[in-house]
């Protein structure tokens, strides 16, 4: 790591990071191989900064990872145990705000909020649950949508606008009435344009945009987050891909 | 000199509210180290004992369930009032679980719909011996304070252990990967 200059690196916990201009924190981060929790970002759309998990200290000020660039010489506070504790809360409030029931979801596994939980040793959700009536939509013949599930990290809005270039997705009403609605006369997914080759259909970090007939092809325990837990898994977090590919025919044989 | 202090068996009582019993066999599921933890434990009010009341000040509560009816809120309370730690075992007594899913649904139509008779009339059991149900499932720390929670549906028999032998040894309890599960 000798190239690493104070012109070109700024520092993590106290750990210089070497940047190239223009590089978020966060995506300089996880190229370093540093763990910064993460839920609303993914490494091949633009970043949002609406979950805040990725909250860091940046010369003694608060701000998003994922949206901040990062600049020569800034000293980033990030796993330390008071904002690991209020990423734990922002987790808890995430929980009871929805409907998430581990036991019966297929995402469960592979799922990124379940393993953002885990690894920040999340045992209750702790608040007063909501328990939201929220609807199933099943009308697509390949994509099921439940917003039971869903965390407003508007992935899915970016993937198909910015993508897919359909605009299927978007983010309705205000406060405790934001949810995602679907661009369709009816309001159904079974009426939209959204195609199981769309990468919208596969980006969700959450069990609220499913692949139908793949549940459990990958049995519980041989998931993404079993092996390891997230923040053990830098490499795969700044590289993966949302597949291309409908996963629907190979593993449904 | 002081003489050893003499090593005293915990208390430990079980119940299990609105759950299905999964999480008791998960425990027993810690198989012939329930020897082990024989000799450092006292079960009390338990349906492993058949203890209906606890006979004394217990130890440790692991409740097992949500909370779905007015029995279970009695059950609970004097988990609570006889006990110096509550823990929340498995996932309904967590955060309502499998129970809680009819929680966005009125408990009177649901009532009604689940007592249909063929001709189409209602049947509702109604007898002084059956608890009334509640609004809503409620996760136990929705109702009392609760000390400790072991998430899982349910919790594996190591993660139970884990739980038991931190506690009985004089440790903070830890629960991490790859024995912290939500399914």
């Amino acid at each position: 790591m000798s190239d690493i200059s104070s012109a070109n690196s700024f520092s993590i916990d106290g750990q210089r990071i070497a940047f190239t201009p223009g590089q978020t924190i966060l995506e300089a981060a996880l190229a370093a191989g540093v763990y910064i929790p993460h839920l609303c970002h993914h490494p091949e759309l633009t970043p949002h900064g609406s979950c805040k998990l990725c909250t860091v200290v940046v010369n003694g000020r608060n701000g998003s990872a994922c949206t901040q660039k990062a600049m020569p010489g800034i000293e980033v506070e990030n796993n330390s145990p008071a904002l690991n504790d209020r990423r734990r809360v922002l987790l808890q409030m995430l929980f009871v705000e929805g409907n998430h029931f581990c036991p019966g979801c297929e995402k469960s596994g592979n799922c990124q909020l379940q393993a953002l939980a885990y690894d920040l040793e999340m045992l209750t959700p702790h608040f007063r649950h909501a328990f939201p009536a929220r609807p199933v939509d099943t009308t697509h013949p390949d994509v099921w949508l439940d917003l039971n599930r869903c965390v407003m990290c508007e992935l899915c809005v970016r993937a198909s606008r910015d993508l897919d270039g359909k605009s299927v997705f978007m983010l309705a009403g205000r406060g405790a009435e934001s949810r995602i609605v679907v661009n369709s006369p009816s309001g159904l997914l079974g009426d939209s344009e959204l195609s199981i080759d769309d990468r919208a259909a596969h980006v969700c970090p959450v069990g609220a945009i499913l692949p139908k007939r793949v549940g459990y092809a990958v049995p519980i325990g041989q998931r993404q987050f079993d092996a390891a837990p997230i923040s053990r898994q830098v490499d795969y977090l700044a590289r993966r891909h949302i597949p291309i590919v409908p996963v629907t025919e190979e593993l449904v044989k | 000199m002081n003489a050893p202090l003499t090593p005293r068996k915990l208390r430990v009582a079980t119940a299990s509210l609105s759950g299905c019993f999964g999480c008791h066999m998960s425990f027993l599921d810690i198989d012939e180290r329930l020897l082990e933890l024989a000799a450092l434990v006292d079960f009390d009010r338990s349906p492993i004992t058949d203890i209906k009341h606890c006979s004394q000040r217990c130890d440790v509560a692991l409740v097992e369930g949500g909370v779905c009816n007015a029995e279970n809120v009695h059950v609970l309370r004097e988990l609570r009032a006889n006990s110096k730690m509550v823990v929340a075992l498995g996932a309904c007594a967590v955060n309502g679980g499998l129970p809680a899913q009819r929680n966005h649904l009125d408990v009177g139509q649901c009532l009604q719909q689940v007592y249909r008779t063929p001709d189409g009339s209602t049947a509702i059991p109604n007898d002084p011996e059956l608890p009334l149900l509640l609004d809503k499932v409620y996760p136990i720390n929705e109702i009392v304070r609760v000390d400790y929670f072991l998430p899982g549906c349910p919790p594996s028999g190591d993660t139970i252990w884990k739980f038991m032998t931190d506690l009985l040894t004089g440790r903070t309890p830890r629960i991490e990967h790859p024995l912290l599960k939500f399914d």
